[in-house]
């Protein structure tokens, strides 16, 4: 377990570093998982058993991680009375017409080329 | 015996209370889930967050005071998304062979994810920098916040705005995509990925390997895609 956490904050490391240097427009644990992902298939074998089992064990409880962020919502509760309708219509509307968009999009691409 | 008010300041003072809380939180919900079969309504990031917020406001308790100690759940965050590279590297010969779909369908899909935010929100009349706000909204919290920034729209918001549509794209995603009669489970994990970020993937790996790995794929390339583009078209439209 720690030696697959250490990966991880390696990674993570790695990818701050690279993000805040270079001036990239992407966070660094977004460079990070493009780091892990290049050294994975740089190494060519099967993903070793320490990080694979804390890599799952942190995914399976990924949707805990956004609680404390979403926690956030009670500071802006007299801003939601305000325009509160309009964030509403937006989110929901936006989010159900970009999933219903993509799969449609993403399924036919996938039969025309694999 | 001890003051009630020492045990207090000890309380507010050290992470150890706000961490419990919110472990005990998502337990229940992982609970309440369970019991409601998974039904999309009883999400658990949605009914921790709501028993978290009812918490510090029947308490009175500053969110600042909260994220203290709950910033070491909030942390792990950054270790999850590099570990997103795990299932996508175990399928990998997957995803190789139907790149340019996934490549295709990702761009366009963060393209009327960010499209349907602004205009639905300006056509409510919301402010210009709820507008900005709503832009990125589909695209993980950290990206999303300094895409934010960089429009001029409030990034702290950003961050509650983001994980509404995760939790949304999350819990009503699949009856959506069962309607719009996707069944491909690649199509179904990147819908989820570009729509609901982390929140979307999270929902896609309990229920499928390869969803999954394509959710993952589509939240990086979701953001990739938008930080690039969106301040650049923004900038161009809105001068």
């Amino acid at each position: 377990m720690i030696a697959g956490l250490t990966s991880l904050l390696a990674c993570q490391l790695a990818g701050e570093i690279l993000s805040r240097s270079l001036g990239l427009p992407v966070p660094g644990p977004v460079v990070g998982m493009v780091l892990l992902f290049l050294a994975l298939m740089l190494r060519r074998r099967p993903v070793p058993a320490g990080l694979n089992s804390t890599a799952d064990g942190l995914l399976s409880h990924l949707g805990l991680l956004f609680v404390p962020a979403g926690v956030g919502v009670v500071l802006y509760l007299p801003l939601l009375a305000r325009e509160g309708t309009a964030i509403a219509m937006a989110v929901v509307g936006g989010t159900l017409l970009t999933i219903a968009f993509t799969g449609w999009l993403a399924q036919a691409l996938l039969r025309r080329f694999g | 015996m001890t003051d009630l008010a020492q045990i207090w300041v000890y309380l507010a003072r050290e992470p150890l209370a706000a961490l419990t809380v919110t472990l005990v939180a998502w337990l229940i919900a992982l609970r309440a889930a369970d019991a409601a079969r998974w039904h999309p309504v009883a999400n658990p990031t949605l009914v921790a967050v709501v028993l978290l917020s009812a918490l510090l406001l029947a308490g009175g308790i500053a969110y600042r005071d909260y994220f203290a100690g709950a910033q070491f759940v909030h942390f792990l965050l950054g270790p999850a998304t590099v570990a997103l590279a795990v299932p996508l590297y175990r399928q990998w010969q997957d995803v190789r062979r139907s790149a340019v779909a996934v490549v295709a369908a990702v761009v366009a899909g963060g393209t009327v994810a960010s499209a349907t935010g602004i205009v639905i929100a300006w056509a409510m009349g919301a402010t210009p920098e709820v507008v900005a706000t709503l832009a990125p909204r589909s695209v993980t919290t950290p990206v999303a916040m300094g895409i934010a920034e960089r429009l001029g729209g409030l990034p702290s918001l950003t961050a509650v705005v983001v994980i509404s549509s995760g939790i949304l794209g999350g819990a009503v995603g699949p009856l959506v995509l069962n309607l719009a009669r996707v069944k491909d489970w690649r199509a179904r994990g990147l819908a989820m990925g570009t729509a609901a970020h982390g929140v979307g993937t999270a929902r896609a790996l309990r229920v499928n390997e390869t969803a999954g790995a394509f959710a993952g794929l589509a939240m990086a390339l979701n953001a990739l895609a938008t930080a690039l583009l969106l301040p650049l078209i923004w900038h161009l439209v809105v001068g």
